[in-house]
């Protein structure tokens, strides 16, 4: 059944409740005109942990509420709509996938209750080029000693810049392109020879540039096993595209109900420009598009809890679809606005530059449409 | 076990049973559907086999009541005979207009003796029903029809006519919206009535199209005489039960995707007729990008399809004017996939006539889809109706 159940929509109320009384738009906006080096709140994101969102994926067993993507992916679209900044996707998410799925029992004790708690950050780093593809991680780890030694570099880095742990991918045998030998490894960002700069990104977050020179790690980091990583950083990822193509869905909603609201109110030539026929059937196929979009994100989510091997169509579907609908949805807000859409008085920008950003990480709409292609047989 | 499963496991080993084989393959074009009515000539046995079984059990109707032919099923139930069908991709046993207007307006809105009466015979394919709703000077807007129907005592007089109605010519009886009251405002002087297209002073004439075949007929009406039995809900409140039967038929048209593709999206055939390269992709980059953004919102459209009936069924409603996004998104999109049709066909598609591309069935199909976007409502009103009533935008 595409629809919530019970549990689900009152998660869904109180995140709704939540974002809009705790982080509303103006929150970033204060984010980012006190230059904070976080990217975000961290008293927001305590606040967020004690609604037990931080354990929204992480096992009852191990602290959690074991809710699952369906409820993970209310929550980034809730923050979607209000552009609410947090570790939410990197550790909550993504770690927590990660962790759970193929982490030593070491590693799980370590740190499974720590992000339920919302005490540690812990990040994802893959990308190295300007275009996300994980098959061609080059970041080159040769054996060494009882481990691995590090050379290479990652960028655009989410919530890198203040983790407390890095998950990395790694090559550890063949050349970049190949499937096979790429292992995750997770690291302390203070080991020697791994260097951290933070990134100031356009959606007013911080992301990091990693550049690792020699960086020593042991066989009790790897996470998973060795030079068949891919798998597991194709699940790890694909929590992360389901999860900002749902925000990306929320960010689509809101400037979607600001526009039509402005169309309402707003006067030209003599009426209200919502009565004008070109105005309300773009306004209107827009409408029909974030329905399309929503059914599709709705179906990733339920998609990764009924198995997150199975889940890529499902999920690239969703990411390829909510970032197209998004940049329309930025545009149009934008030009229905008129003018006063360009000013930064205004927060149809903020959520312009945040879609940018959640439609390019982890694939952009080319990247994920070539892969519902691939899976269709074509 | 628990129910639902249970009966799926049921209905697998009675298909399995009573599906012939030559029933199990998809409908590739018209020539193929199954209509039923008085003068149906069955294309093969296995097609009168599989008709007269699943009528049997109700299947033909799966969520019409027991009562009135139907098997009584629950939306889940519905769903499980779906998916099981097609997953022997069994064909369906009967396409009517009966099936999806006049049935479910005569469930909502139909007197105990007209769903006793009429349908039970829809229900086992006896009578084909056709639609009289448009006409020639009102077009999308079709509350302005001038179709009268004169009190003639126990009896109406209907005269007028009525164009675009889809195989008049080979239907028993037609459902039609007819002017009763002409003094009053345009949506308060209409009522819905049903009558025999045999009775005198009922004459039908083919429409030709550009794709040079198609169902489209003109209909007139010359003082025919119906019964006021035959008034279907409240004299003059007609338009209520023509919106609501243009929500199921929004909900069909948008929902039907093209008949040759043989269930294969436009990818698929594209692989299969164009091939790929060593990379496993479509070797032609424009069409393959054209391909995939078309087959990311078909896939993304029938989620959408979908999740409006699991939220309605959840709700205990129907789709209601989320229909006109079912019926704009879903017509749109299948024109785009006759062109991308079209487009990987390159001059195989070009054949007009002779046996080798079968009369040139891919440019008139390509041809036929111009007319989605128009018939039940164009574009441009679906999308009015979003903007008022989904988006409540003014009035100009």
């Amino acid at each position: 059944m595409l629809v919530l159940n019970e549990d689900q929509r009152m998660l869904q109320d109180a995140a709704r409740g939540f974002v809009q009384e705790k982080s509303p738009v103006a929150s970033l906006r204060k984010l980012r005109d006190q230059h904070v080096a976080d990217g975000f709140d961290r008293a927001l994101w305590r606040d967020m942990a004690d609604m037990g969102w931080a354990g929204v994926l992480v096992p009852e067993e191990a602290g959690g509420l074991g809710f699952g993507y369906v409820g993970a992916g209310l929550i980034c679209e809730e923050m979607g709509r209000t552009l609410a900044a947090s570790p939410f996707l990197s550790t909550a998410v993504m770690a927590a996938t990660a962790l759970s799925r193929a982490g030593t029992p070491a590693q799980k004790d370590r740190w499974l209750p720590a992000i339920a708690a919302g005490e540690a950050i812990i990040a994802t780093a893959v990308d190295e080029g300007r275009k996300h593809n994980p098959a061609k991680t080059a970041l080159k780890a040769e054996a060494s000693g009882n481990g691995f030694k590090l050379s290479g570099e990652k960028i655009q880095v989410a919530d890198g810049h203040v983790a407390d742990a890095i998950l990395v991918a790694a090559r550890t045998a063949g050349t970049p392109g190949e499937k096979d030998g790429i292992s995750l490894f997770l690291i302390d960002p203070k080991t020697r020879g791994l260097s951290t700069e933070r990134v100031a990104t356009l959606d007013s977050r911080g992301a990091a540039r990693l550049t690792f020179d020699d960086v020593q790690v042991t066989g009790a980091d790897l996470v998973g096993e060795l030079d068949q990583g891919l798998g597991l950083i194709e699940i790890v990822l694909g929590a992360g595209r389901a999860g900002l193509a749902a925000e990306l869905t929320g960010n689509a909603q809101e400037t979607f109900g600001r526009t039509v609201a402005y169309l309402r109110e707003r006067k030209q030539f003599g009426r209200t420009i919502g009565a004008f026929q070109a105005l309300q059937h773009r306004a209107a196929h827009l409408f029909c598009e974030i329905e399309i979009a929503r059914s599709a994100v709705l179906s990733a989510l339920q998609a990764l809890d009924r198995d997150p091997a199975d889940a890529a169509l499902s999920v690239s579907l969703a990411k390829a679809k909510a970032a197209d609908v998004a940049r329309l949805a930025a545009q149009e807000a934008i030009q229905m606005h008129g003018g006063i859409g360009m000013t930064d008085a205004i927060d149809i920008g903020l959520f312009a530059k945040r879609m940018q950003v959640a439609a390019e990480l982890y694939g952009d709409a080319d990247f994920h449409a070539d892969r519902v292609a691939l899976a269709r047989g074509f | 076990m628990d129910a639902l499963e249970a009966f799926r496991r049921d209905t697998r080993a009675w298909l399995e049973a009573n599906c012939p084989k030559e029933m199990r393959s998809p409908i590739r074009g018209d020539g193929e559907i199954c209509w039923g009515g008085r003068n149906w000539t069955f294309q093969s046995d296995a097609q009168r086999v599989w008709l007269e079984r699943m009528a049997a059990r109700g299947w033909t109707v799966p969520a019409w009541p027991k009562a009135y032919g139907g098997g009584g099923l629950s939306h889940e139930e519905v769903k499980v005979l779906k998916e099981e069908m097609a997953a022997i991709r069994a064909r369906s046993p009967l396409e009517s207009f009966g099936i999806w207007m006049l049935g479910p307006a005569l469930l909502a809105f139909g007197s105990e003796e007209q769903k006793k009466q009429y349908l039970p015979p829809i229900a086992r394919g006896e009578i084909r029903w056709c639609q009289g709703y448009s006409e020639p000077n009102a077009g999308s807007d079709l509350a302005s029809l001038q179709t009268k129907a004169e009190d003639g005592g126990d009896h109406f007089i209907v005269t007028g006519s009525k164009i675009w109605t889809s195989y008049a010519d080979k239907a028993d009886m037609i459902f039609c919206l007819v002017r009763t009251d002409p003094a009053a405002p345009k949506h308060l002087g209409i009522s819905f009535i049903l009558f025999d297209m045999t009775w005198p002073g009922v004459s039908t004439k083919p429409i030709t199209l550009i794709s040079g075949k198609s169902p489209f007929c003109e209909t007139f009406f010359d003082g025919v005489k119906v019964p006021k039995a035959n008034l279907v809900g409240t004299l003059n409140r007609g338009w209520d039960i023509a919106k609501y039967l243009l929500t199921h038929e929004r909900e069909m048209i948008g929902g039907g995707a093209g008949g040759l593709l043989g269930g294969r999206s436009p990818g698929q055939v594209a692989a299969d007729e164009i091939g790929l390269d060593a990379t496993g992709r479509l070797d032609d980059a424009f069409l393959r990008t054209d391909t995939a953004r078309a087959e990311v919102d078909a896939l993304a459209f029938a989620l959408t399809m979908a999740r409006y009936k699991d939220e309605a069924a959840a709700g205990g409603r129907g789709v209601g004017d989320k229909s006109s996004v079912l019926k704009y998104y879903g017509t749109e999109l299948n024109k785009r996939r006759y062109e991308l049709m079209m487009r990987l066909a390159g001059h195989g598609g070009l054949e007009w006539e002779g046996a080798r591309s079968n009369d040139g069935e891919l440019p008139r199909a390509w041809l036929r889809t111009k007319a989605n976007s128009i018939e039940g409502g164009t574009s441009e009103v679906m999308l009015d109706i979003v903007a008022k009533r989904l988006l409540d935008l003014p009035s100009a």
